[in-house]
């Protein structure tokens, strides 16, 4: 018993050590450092492309680093991947579990992935010989649902789940590498640094963290939301990392000051954020909330330039083409929609 | 009785605590500037930014002019 409560107090002790370093180096805010610029003007965008042909809720899509083809999964029990520019359907794949709430592109454009309620992460091959596409790992030891996936090559995926683990698989013997545990709650989502090197977690205890790959090691912790964080994206320059959370604000914190630098909310949006994404250069965030839109915020000035009203659901996934053209919106009116 | 793995796992916790707390922290005027040098390098390069006009929009068909 004695030895527990010593515990407690040094943990407690170091949290505070940690608060006390973070307000150490607080010489400024990013407001402070962004005051000289000026607000970007309003951004409008249009669709330009509506892809037609789920039949149920969209929970998910990402764009293959080609940013010409995609992907989404739907609760309709598909995978399809589209040409977004033809808005031509090159395959429609159907799934054993169509509880599905992920899906992910290999870097290569070889491979998709999904997962969901089976508790497992489906890898698809989309280049096999015969051209049929058929499921060619099925990854299976998470105790809970598959809430995110993502490729960092044809050999390796991590994915986030519901029973609070982040695990990175080797796709060839179908194995667990490394198990990310310490979140204590359930993993939401998860994204990966642009040098392949860390990836960030967000999960249903508020917290965010930063893992690295290799070391098998969580790096950073950071709090500060006030609910599940249901949405997690890397800054463009890999410095830094946003996340989108159901207290409905969205707050980026830089990794190498250890802290938030910035919160971006509104006293208008009271609903959650399900999903973001930067542009390239990191100036504007684009962010989906439940109440159907999308909202476009000045990053650095935290002030909303922008809306995308077009679903008539909530949106549930967004994305932003590697070569910055486009962003692509997914709903559960299960329709995607091609921006710019 | 779990009270051992308890302790276990609040050493983890300690342990992790500790190596989270060692990490070199740059200052946030730093930080902060470095950020808004990376969007204005690379804003001219951001199409959602700068807008992208129909004839380089790849989602944006050019209307064909043909003479008959």
């Amino acid at each position: 018993m004695g030895e527990m409560e010593q515990l407690r107090k040094e943990a407690d002790s170091l949290k505070d050590q940690i608060t006390a370093a973070r307000k150490a180096v607080q010489d400024s805010t990013l407001q402070e450092a962004a005051a000289s610029i000026t607000v970007v003007g309003r951004v409008q965008l249009k669709t330009r492309k509506t892809l037609r042909g789920h039949l149920a809720k969209i929970y998910a899509m990402h764009w293959s680093t080609d940013s010409k083809l995609c992907v989404s999964a739907s609760q309709d029990g598909k995978l399809i991947v589209w040409d977004s520019i033809t808005t031509n359907k090159v395959n429609a794949i159907p799934l054993k579990s169509s509880w599905v709430m992920t899906c992910a592109y290999a870097p290569s454009g070889n491979l998709v992935a999904c997962g969901g309620l089976d508790n497992m992460c489906s890898i698809y091959n989309l280049k096999g010989k015969d051209g049929n596409v058929k499921v060619m790992r099925e990854l299976a030891a998470h105790t809970g649902y598959l809430s995110c996936c993502r490729f960092l090559s044809d050999s390796e995926i991590i994915t986030s789940s519901g029973d609070c683990t982040c695990v990175l698989w080797d796709i060839e013997t179908g194995t667990q590498k490394t198990v990310f545990a310490g979140h204590q709650g359930d993993c939401m989502s998860l994204a990966v640094s642009p040098d392949f090197k860390f990836f960030i977690s967000g999960a249903c205890d508020f917290t965010a963290k930063l893992w690295d790959i290799r070391e098998a090691s969580c790096r950073q912790t950071f709090g500060g939301h006030e609910s599940d964080i249901n949405a997690i994206g890397f800054f463009p320059n890999g410095n830094a990392v946003i996340t989108g959370s159901d207290d409905a604000t969205c707050k980026l914190y830089d990794l190498r000051a250890d802290q938030e630098l910035i919160t971006y909310q509104d006293s208008g949006i009271m609903c959650g954020v399900t999903s973001l994404a930067p542009s390239v250069s990191g100036r504007l965030l684009l962010a989906g909330y439940d109440d159907f839109n999308v909202n476009i915020w000045d990053a650095l000035k935290a002030e909303r330039v922008g809306v995308l009203a077009g679903h008539d659901n909530r949106v549930s996934c967004i994305g932003v083409s590697s070569d910055g053209m486009a962003c692509c919106t997914g709903s559960w009116d299960s329709f995607l929609k091609i921006w710019n | 009785m779990s009270g051992s793995s308890n302790l276990v796992a609040m050493k983890k916790v300690v342990q992790q605590l500790r190596f989270e707390a060692s990490i070199n922290r740059v200052k946030v005027s730093q930080a902060a500037a470095d950020l808004q040098q990376f969007c204005m390098q690379n804003a001219l390069q951001d199409p959602l930014l700068t807008g992208v006009s129909s004839s380089t929009n790849p989602f944006r068909p050019q209307k064909v002019c043909s003479f008959l």
